[in-house]
Parts: C-alpha cells; structure tokens; sequence
C-alpha cells in the first residue's frame, strides 16, 4: 500500500519554536519516505490548525497523519477527532512529542534539539506506516452504582446518582450512615449544627427509593470493568435480624456490658448492643460480640430474652450478597493520625490533651457532657484550654508532608465556641500559618481573634507534659522571639488527617491508584480532579485527600454527575490499543494468564490457547513482555513496528 | 565473653567511678570489656560543618582500631557514643567522605613508625557501635540480670535521665523514641526499682555551658533536678559524665538559691547495676558524688 502521511509541526507559540527550527524540521521531513505533506504552524490545537489538519487529509488524500506538537495526554484525542473530522480513522493519527521530550529539556542546545525533534517524527512516521484502522470496543453499562462510604461525601454522591435516575447502593462499614460529620458540633463558618444539615440527608438517603443501604458492611472481592463489576458485599454479623427489628432500643438499655464508644471518641460508655448515636440511620443496633457476655461466656442473653420481636440472633454469621454495578465511587473518608505517634505531646497518655474530634464531642449537645466543655481527668471546666494546629502535619521530617487544610479552620472554631461557653476562659492558639482558603473563612478568623479574644501564638509548640493537675506547654512565640509556658487546663491537637485505615485495603482491591500518603490519586489533578485513572472509579470526599464538608459535598456532586454521564449512554467506548494472540503461535503456558493484573488473560480450555478478553485489557502490555513465544502482541504497537521505530530513531 | 570497650577520656579520668563499676558488673555478667589497645580522644562533638572530614577523624580512627578486635565496640559516656555512632554513620553511607578518612588513616598508620600498622583493610563501618545498655539488653539480655539480681531494690524509686546525646539526632542515633525513651526504664524494672517517669528525662543538663555560662547549666539543670524531686524520685541515674557533674555537682549552687531543697543523689547506672549484683560498695566508689548516696542506700540496706 502507498503511505501518503501528513507532518504537521506545531510551535506551541515559542514553547517549541523557541528551541527547535520548526521550519526546517518541516522541510527535511517532506521528503522522507511515505511523507505526501508537511507543514508547520503556530498553533496546531487552535481551530484553523486543526482545520489545516483537516483539509490538508482530503486534499493530499493522507493515509496517516503525525503531529508533532506535545504530550499525546493533552492533545492525542483533539487530533484524533479532527481525523475523524476528515474521514480519517482515528488510530491512523499519531502525536510526535516535540515538546515535553525535546524542546523544554534542551534549550541550551538549540541545533541538537532540532536533531532530536527530527528523529522522534521519524520514528512516529515510521508507526503510522504500519498501524492499522481500529475501532474503539463497545461494551454494555449496568447503570447501577456502588458507592462506598457514608459519610457526607458518600450520602451526597448517592443522592445525586439517585435523582438522576439511577439505582445506588450505599456501602458502609459502620452500624449507620453519618460518618465523622455526624461527630461535628457546630461548622464553620456559619456555626450551623452538623447534626441539623446531616442527618436529613441521611434520612433521605435511607427512604429513597433508588437507593439501597447497606450498612455494617464491607466490600469483598472486586471482578469486571468499566460498566460491569461484580462485586461481593461481606454483611458483617450484626447478630441483629435487622429487617424484624423495630429499633425499640430495650436491648440496649437492658445490656449490662459497657466498653467504650467509638462514636463518643472513648469519652463516653457504649453497651455491647449498640446504636452508634441517638440519631443513627438506621437506627437498628448491632451487637458487638468482642464485648457480648452471652457471646464470650454463654452467659446472660438479656438481649434475647427481652426483645419484643425475637430479632437478636446470637448465631447469625457473616453473608455475602453479589452486586452488579458500572460505576464504583469510593467515598472512604479519613482518620486523624494517630495520637500515639505524638511522644513529644505525651503520645495519648495525658488526660487532658484531647483531640480535636473529642473537642467536638465535648462541644456536642448530644455529646457525653451535653455541650459543658468538662475535661476529661476530673470533669471540670477548663480556664484555659491550648489549640494546637499542624500536629503531624507540614513536618516531613517525622510525620506527614502536607498540610491538612482544615485544622486551622476546626480549631479556630473549637476556640470561638469554648470562648462562647466559658466566657471567663482563655485560648490560646498556636500556628505556623493560619490558612483561611475559603468563603467567609478569613472573617470568621478575623472573628475569633477579635471579637471572641482568642489569643493566637505563632510557634510550634515543643513539648506538653502533665504537673499538678496542669498540662504544662512549652511553646515559642516566634513573632515576639519569646519562650511560652502555659499550665493548661486542656490542650486540644489538630491532628492530621490521613486516609481511613481500611481504604488502602480497598484501594489495592479495586485496583486504584493512592498516592504517598494513601490517598486516592484523581487523573489528572486539575482537569479530571473526581476520577480515578482506572476506568469506572470515581472518588469523592477526604479518602482522595484533606478538605472540609463543603469541598466534600461540591466533589461528590461532581463525582455523581460523571456517573450520570457514563450512565447517560448505551454503551461504554473503550480503547483498542489492546494485546492480541496469535492462536497459531501460541504454545499455551499461561504465563500471560499468571502476570495480568487486570486479569483479562485467560486460558482457553477447547483451544487450548490464551485469549484475551478486549472488554478488560488495558494494553498495559505485561503479557506481551512475558510471552515465550512472542505470540501475544500489542495492536498499534508490534515488535515489527517498534523495531522499525527504533531504527529510524538510530538512523544517521 | 570478650567485647570491645572505648572509655573514652573522662572514664580514664574524672569519671573513674564510672569505668570501675562497669567493668565490675560486667564481669558480674561475664563479660569481659577488653579496652582497645590504644584509642584516643573521639573528638568529643560531632561536627556540624557538613563538608568536613577532619573532624570525625578522631572518631573513625578509634573504630578502625576497634575493628581489630572484633565486630562491636561497647562505649559508656553520651558523648562518646554519640560521636562514635554518627561518625560510624558517615562512614558506612558516605563513600566520598570514607574513602577520604580512609586515605588520612592510611598516612596516620605510615608515619608511626615502630608501631604495628593498625589499619588492615579500608574501614567502612564494620564496627557496631553499642552503648553499655544496649549490651545489657541485646548481649546479656535484662532477663539474665533479673535472675542475677541479688539485692531487692523494690521501693527505691529511681528516676532515670536520659539528657540529649544519646537519643538525638534520632535518625543517625537510632537508640530508642526520643520523645519516650523506654530503654533506662525497662532495665530499671528489671533489677526491681520502682521507676519514677518524670518529664525532663530528655531535657538538656546545660552539657558545655557549665564552662563559661554557668548560671544557664544551673538553670537547665535545676529544671531536670527539680522534675525528678516533684516526681518523688529518690535518686537519679545517668550514663553521661557531664550530666552527672552537672545534676549532681550544680545541686551545691541550687540548695543556696533555693530555699527548702532537696537534693537529690545522682548516680550512674551501672553505680545501680552494681548494687543489684551484690557487687561491693567499695568497687562501685561513691566517694565522688557531691550528693552522697550511701545514706539513702544505707536507709533502704542496700549498702
């Protein structure tokens, strides 16, 4: 077949042009072999570039087309969809990467750069040649969703997906829906009560019609793609029948086995059978059996006995449910950083140094002291209470590098409301920086400082320890370059917040990307912030990094209207540039089968050859590289090609 | 069992005390501490400047000597061991740095004629620096000496100071969690004291200062004295010369600024260990303490 390929070179204003001789890399390469045109211009993304692009195909009749411009990332499908503009099939377009691979890195050497500018559009040319017409794979979408996590980015994500028009399932690990918001006191700015603006969304999210809730539950395996996972969902034993239970609550009151309440942040007492707060959605309980008596010792059974419905159910086991989704939002949420890890601050072993969400819970009206701020060693109210920011956060060097945005914000408003219930009190806030991104955050800083008295310090606070009923501070003011000592009543730590312990668990399990830290990495960080790389993830709220409840809510909105788009068409369109086996070539040995990580190799028995199935290879060409006998090879891609590729490049 | 040991200078000097009741406990333990054959100085700090090589000279010099006699050296003052271990650091991560100490060992050994050449192979960190209580903990083991223990010590509350040196920089020293040491309590358990926690046992004595700026190591002092005192602490104990000389000797000028102090007898561990053992009060020598000790011992019949 006669190669009639197009070269368009793009400047990218000076961003190429400054370093590589666009003109003359646009002369030299129209004489190349199979080249019918080429060309240079300003810019080559713009509408009359790539309508030059367009018109240059039918009017050469060009079989292939290689821009040569920036990363295929940013700019392969604007070329592809301007081929098809001209009837030209998409995969017969290729970029050459003159930009990021030559001409940013080399602009000490300007004629060697125009070299290299060269070669690299040789050797893509030289892949046009041999690439074939492909047609994107079409595969059917179950337009149901999974999303994982209750909490507020959860309950919101769901929502949408729901009032859109599609079914939910809502996942969540704990006995009810809520998550830490439903912790909260009051929000910043506005000093709203979390419980006000939450809990009715988790009403609603529990009555929808669309939306199925499955809590105290975790998600089991993951199989399928894009459009089609199949997904087992562990019900953990509640030893509750929680369809028959009417949530009476005499179970509860009647339990005479107390532990500790996660929801309460230890401050308070829970039974064994247990709803996790007064407001919980559902409001069933489930029996913890690490702390049951009857479970532990065959004795008691209160519970049981007591229930109106016969709905404790002490030998009820783990059940696995199978779901079918097209779309996974993973919602998984934060911790704060263990306070154990903090030795300088006594590492959780002083009383009265709390933290921040046990704060809120000390603020809560519903929380163990009804609002009294008491603290925790003998119950009495605090005179002075120290705020301290960035605890783990911005320190590298021993804990986490990144700064967790919200704690500034929290703590300026645990100090304007302890200030609001102790009039008579002093807080002291010690800071690196106060950062107040967000609307009506500086005044509601402004606010704390000047009109509740909150005194705020910057320094670091070196070191707390625990004298005469005191929690004693050492700190720095590092405006005055004075020392500071406080015996505190109360110090409360802005912990940082890491992603929940579970979700890196998960994460590994759905295939999706984490960062340093463990929090989901979006694609792209500005351009496709609530999607995963792995297609058919999105992600929502404070597992893909620090934010507070308004960012939380605007990303799960945005998460549920890129599900509502995937779900708005028939099909999903994947790409094509997968591995394909040669049936005559392969031996069958299956170790293609054993290094898929997507698994989409797979060993077919009649034929006794590998097959791999379009709908779930990624291309990522790890069977390829395996394959003894080079039979599986990559479309678009081949060794043929990839040779060819190479002796271009090597070309004097 | 033999090991290596580096006194350094001022366990062959001021702290005589020290060298003497830990070689008596080991022993107790069987342990031998065999003294390098010829050491110095180890250069006393560790330098800050970060293109030096001179400076950590000293340091390397002595484990080259060490790594003749075998794969650890075991070391007592703070100061020593922290030099040794950092510059032992340098020398096993830094190839630039190494192969330069390397080249100024060599022309060290040539120049001493007469004198059998110390170094046989390049030094690259081949020696584990210890310091004695990690000994205790990793050679003999704590359960060993809890079962040698002879002495009921139960009721003695100890309150163990750790200062600076041993524990920071963490990253280089590797000892135990700077901010909640545990190493001095779990040995203090195991000989049967009641172990005061007091919160300035990682808090500077004033080291250095107590050369020119001597009100500034009476008062960093007094801060940790103090701490362990409100704690009801019976005596301290230490593993750093200068610590002690500063904890113990500085208590002169705080019983005059202070009205209604108590001092408070400072001791070094092994000084403790020894005690435990059974070991003659004679061999442990409290004879330089400026708090003396043997009154309270004598209290509780330990001596």
């Amino acid at each position: 077949m006669e190669h009639r390929i197009g070269v368009f070179v793009c400047h990218c204003g000076t961003n190429i042009a400054g370093v590589v001789d666009v003109k003359r890399v646009a002369e030299e390469l129209a004489s190349y072999p199979g080249v019918a045109f080429s060309t240079d211009y300003t810019y080559m993304c713009s509408d009359p570039g790539q309508n030059l692009v367009k018109d240059a195909i039918k009017e050469h009749k060009l079989t292939g087309v290689v821009v040569s411009a920036c990363s295929p990332t940013l700019h392969e499908a604007t070329f592809r969809r301007a081929g098809v503009g001209a009837d030209l099939n998409p995969y017969m377009v290729e970029i050459a990467n003159i930009r990021e691979q030559c001409s940013w890195v080399h602009q000490e050497d300007k004629p060697r750069a125009t070299e290299k500018a060269i070669k690299i559009i040789k050797t893509m040319i030289e892949k046009v040649k041999q690439d074939e017409a492909l047609e994107p794979i079409a595969v059917p979408v179950t337009k149901r969703a999974l999303v994982v996590g209750g909490g507020v980015a959860g309950i919101q994500a769901a929502l949408d997906i729901a009032n859109s028009g599609h079914e939910v399932i809502l996942v969540e690990k704990e006995a009810s829906i809520g998550g830490h918001m439903a912790q909260l006191s009051e929000t910043f700015p506005t000093l709203d009560c979390s419980q006000c603006i939450l809990t009715p969304k988790m009403v609603d999210a529990a009555q929808h019609p669309r939306i199925k809730l499955m809590t105290y539950c975790e998600v089991g395996d993951v199989a399928g793609y894009v459009g089609n996972f199949k997904i087992k969902i562990k019900k953990k034993a509640a030893y509750v029948n929680r369809d028959v239970c009417t949530g009476c609550g005499l179970c509860s009151e009647k339990c005479p086995s107390k532990t500790d309440s996660e929801f309460e942040e230890g401050l308070a007492t829970r039974k064994a059978i247990y709803t996790p707060f007064p407001q919980a959605v559902p409001n069933k309980p489930v029996l913890d059996a690490e702390h049951c008596l009857y479970m532990q010792s065959g004795k008691c059974g209160i519970c049981a006995k007591i229930c109106p419905v016969d709905a404790v159910d002490y030998t009820q086991k783990d059940e696995f449910v199978d779901v079918e989704v097209g779309a996974i939002v993973v919602a998984t949420g934060y911790d704060l950083y263990p306070i154990i890890n903090i030795g300088e601050y006594g590492g959780g072993k002083i009383k009265d140094v709390v933290t921040s969400l046990q704060f809120e819970r000390l603020l809560s009206a519903s929380g163990p002291t009804s609002g009294v701020v008491r603290r925790p060693s003998d119950g009495e109210i605090p005179k002075e209470v120290v705020f301290l920011t960035c605890v783990g956060s911005r320190d590298p060097e021993h804990h986490k590098a990144y700064c967790s945005k919200i704690c500034c914000m929290y703590l300026t408003k645990h100090a304007m409301l302890y200030k609001h219930t102790v009039h008579d009190g002093q807080a002291y806030l010690f800071y690196m920086d106060v950062r107040t991104g967000g609307k009506g955050y500086e005044e509601f800083y402004q606010r704390a400082a000047e009109e509740d008295d909150v005194l705020y310090v910057r320094g670091k606070v070196s070191k707390l320890y625990e004298e005469d009923g005191k929690v004693i501070v050492w700190g720095v003011d590092t405006l005055t370059g004075q020392k500071v000592e406080i015996a505190a009543d109360m110090v409360v730590l802005g912990l940082a917040m890491e992603p929940n312990a579970q979700a890196l668990e998960l994460a590994k399990k759905l295939k999706i990307q984490v960062n340093e830290w463990g929090f989901l990495s979006e694609a792209h960080p500005k351009l496709r912030p609530v999607e995963s790389l792995a297609p058919g993830f999105y992600l929502a709220g404070a597992a893909q990094g620090p934010k507070d409840i308004p960012d939380a809510v605007a990303q799960a909105s945005a998460a549920a209207s890129k599900v509502a788009s995937l779900f708005a068409e028939k099909e999903y369109h994947r790409e094509p540039i997968i591995a394909l086996v040669d049936e005559d070539e392969c031996a069958g040995c299956r170790v293609c089968v054993s290094v898929c990580p997507y698994d989409a190799a797979e060993f077919d028995e009649e034929k006794k050859v590998a097959h791999i199935q379009e709908a779930i290879c990624e291309g990522c060409g790890a069977c390829i590289a395996a394959c003894p006998s080079g039979s599986v090879t990559q479309k678009n891609l081949t060794d043929d090609q990839l040779f060819k590729m190479v002796t271009a490049a090597l070309e004097d | 069992m033999k090991i290596p040991y580096y006194p350094g200078c001022t366990l062959h000097e001021r702290a005589l005390d020290f060298d003497k009741a830990s070689r008596e406990c080991a022993r107790a333990l069987d342990i031998e501490l065999e003294e390098l054959e010829i050491w110095t100085c180890c250069g006393a700090v560790f330098p800050l400047t970060t293109d030096s090589v001179m400076d950590i000279l000293a340091g390397v010099r002595n484990l080259a000597y060490a790594s003749r006699l075998g794969d650890k050296v075991v070391t007592l003052c703070s100061f020593c061991y922290n030099v040794l271990k950092r510059a032992n650091k340098v020398m096993r991560d830094d190839p630039e740095k190494r192969e330069k100490a390397n080249l100024f060992l060599k022309a060290d050994t040539d120049a001493r004629e007469g004198i059998e050449s110390y170094l046989k192979e390049d030094y690259t960190g081949q020696v584990d620096v210890l310091h004695y209580i990690e000994m205790l903990r990793d050679v003999v083991g704590f359960d060993k000496i809890r079962e040698r223990t002879k002495a009921d010590l139960s009721g003695l509350k100890v309150a163990p100071y750790y200062g600076c040196m041993l524990l920071r920089p963490k990253k280089e020293m590797e000892f135990d969690d700077p901010e909640q040491p545990q190493i001095f309590e779990d040995f203090l358990e195991a000989i049967g004291c009641d172990v005061v926690d007091f919160p300035m046992k990682t808090e500077c004595c004033g080291g250095f200062q107590i050369v020119r700026e001597e009100d500034t190591a009476v008062a960093c002092s007094q801060t940790v004295v103090n701490s362990a005192s409100r704690r009801g602490a019976d005596v301290i104990i230490t593993t750093c010369p200068l610590c002690r000389y500063n904890l113990d000797e500085l208590q002169k000028k705080m019983e005059k600024s202070v009205t209604g102090f108590r001092k408070i007898p400072v001791i070094y561990f092994t000084q403790l260990l020894g005690i435990a053992l059974g070991i003659d009060e004679e061999c442990l020598d409290f004879s330089d303490n400026y708090v003396d000790p043997r009154p309270l011992l004598a209290e509780k019949s330990l001596v």
